[in-house]
């Protein structure tokens, strides 16, 4: 019965999970200290947590953290402004959207990514290679949900609007873009998460910039405990960053 | 509207051009247009922006370069592999974690969150396991499709009609038949899906891997040629990985369409 409870329970699952992940961790470490893993291939998981201490202070970590911050506030800003911008166009121009939307669509299913050596030659190695590669990765599901927002909006709501006799550009502020903006925050929030692992991945390739290019710095350097902990740091990042814009999503959208 | 995309005939007989295609066309044109008066133009450095005509025979001239296909078969095998483990390893992963409301609250937020990070960044860490030849980069492209299979067949097992698994558990079918005969038949459009997304990410993390630190495969050959600057090398590499990329992933959506058709 009191299994059962506790398998009912709302927190045990979390709590099981957490011990499942620090047991596994303790194995690891215990499985290193017997030799049955080489410890010149993984670290000591003690050794990891010691070294967060170290990276974060000798290679300025929150001074690389800003800077990917910063690329990552450009990109999504080219994001907004032209996603946002081409999706409109796309919704007016109904023939364009016939047109294009299949090729916007493929441009979302290719590997933009390894276009990172012609950006490389284009904006040489600097922070724009790494602006305009994240903008690049993002810049499809943006367009698409804008497009898809405007498009589903009721039609209802449309012609109140027009019993309104409002002029189109009064009808897109004050109709069409509100109704559409859940759906284009839902854009908006995959193109950043493709613009965020784009560029942190170009700065791990191109050994330049932030948080990327800490990990490949250390790799060279074979610093083992602090690769694995600068990888750490990166995922933790990541993870923070995902929930923060959940939760922004959630705040934006109650209903969902 | 429904009608905008075909061909109508036109009183002369002849087929006329939709304006749907006439505007694809014309986009088309332009860039070419563009693409052209930028390289003739030298606004930027020379080679940047070659001419339309010395990329088409960089394309000419790879298609027919046996080393390429060399290049192509060691980055097919390492993504085919990578795809069949961390597909495989996903599939087994996302059935327990659909099949179990317990499990997945407890574990399932761990792959919903790593599912989303850099996966390149893992790269140092395969190189030191699994060394710097094909290991590392069929390790990258197994952990980069490892966590959409996942999602996608949890997420899948969780939509499964609860009629089919009372039908199966009245029947008294073992958990292999269970999984054999009721949960994999109906969830072959989310698995397909997966695979797709699987195989999107295992490409380019293979790649990505092979631009890094390789001496084979298309990554390698589209770093070298940065490296030579031999632009239209680099461009025409580009040009043919987007078209398998793409077609592979037109192909297996095509599976999942006419699985969903088939259904209906």
């Amino acid at each position: 019965m009191a299994a059962m409870a506790l398998k009912r329970s709302r927190s045990f699952p979390l709590v099981l999970g957490a011990v499942v992940l620090v047991a596994s961790i303790a194995l690891i470490e215990l499985m290193i200290r017997g030799g049955l893993i080489n410890r010149f291939i993984v670290p000591l998981p003690s050794q990891i947590v010691m070294s967060f201490e170290r990276i974060i202070v000798e290679e300025d970590v929150p001074a690389r953290f800003w800077l990917t911050l910063r690329e990552a506030f450009w990109a999504t800003l080219l994001l907004i402004v032209f996603g946002i911008g081409g999706g409109a166009l796309l919704h007016r121009i109904h023939t364009l959207r016939l047109a294009t939307e299949t090729w916007v669509a493929a441009m979302a299913s290719a590997p933009t990514v390894l276009m990172y050596p012609l950006f490389l030659v284009i904006f040489g190695r600097s922070a724009n290679t790494i602006i305009m590669m994240g903008f690049v990765a993002g810049l499809a599901p943006v367009i698409l949900k804008t497009l898809e927002g405007l498009s589903s909006t009721r039609r209802v709501l449309i012609n109140v609007g027009r019993s309104f006799k409002l002029t189109p550009a009064q009808l897109y502020w004050k109709i069409l873009f509100p109704a559409a903006l859940p759906t284009i925050f839902v854009g908006i929030k995959l193109g950043m998460i493709f613009a965020l692992i784009n560029i942190v991945g170009v700065e791990f390739l191109i050994n330049f910039g932030g948080l990327g290019q800490l990990i490949n710095e250390l790799a060279e350097r074979y610093d083992l405990p602090g690769t694995y902990a600068a990888i750490c740091f990166v995922i933790l990042v990541s993870v923070l960053f995902f929930m923060f814009i959940e939760r922004v999503e959630r705040w934006l959208i109650p209903g969902d | 509207m429904a009608d905008t995309g075909r061909l109508t005939q036109t009183a002369t007989g002849l087929p006329a051009i939709s304006r749907v295609t006439q505007v694809r066309i014309a986009i088309i044109v332009a860039i070419l247009v563009i693409w052209e008066a930028t390289a003739a133009s030298g606004l930027l450095f020379r080679d940047v922006v070659p001419s339309l005509l010395v990329i088409g025979r960089a394309v000419g001239h790879l298609l027919v370069d046996h080393e390429f296909y060399w290049h192509l078969g060691v980055t097919a095998t390492e993504v085919g592999t990578g795809l069949v483990i961390g597909g495989l390893a996903g599939l087994a992963c996302g059935l327990a974690l659909g099949a179990s409301r317990f499990l997945s609250r407890a574990f399932e937020h761990y792959l919903y969150y790593l599912g989303p990070t850099p996966k390149i960044i893992f790269f140092p860490i395969m190189i030191m396991w699994f060394g710097v030849g094909l290991g590392s980069k069929i390790a990258m492209g197994t952990i980069s499709c490892f966590f959409p299979v996942a999602l996608s067949v949890a997420a899948g097992m969780r939509q499964i009609d609860s009629v089919l698994i009372r039908v199966g558990r009245s029947f008294r079918a073992n958990t292999w038949q269970m999984v054999t005969k009721i949960y994999l038949p109906a969830m072959r459009a989310p698995i397909i899906n997966g695979v797709r997304l699987g195989l999107g990410v295992a490409i380019i993390g293979t790649l990505l891997a092979e631009t890094k630190l390789s001496n084979r495969g298309v990554g390698y050959l589209i770093i070298n040629s940065y490296s030579t600057f031999d632009m239209p090398r680099m461009y025409s590499l580009l040009i043919v990985v987007f078209v398998v990329a793409i077609g592979a992933n037109a192909i297996v959506s095509r599976f999942a369409d006419s699985d969903t058709v088939k259904r209906r």
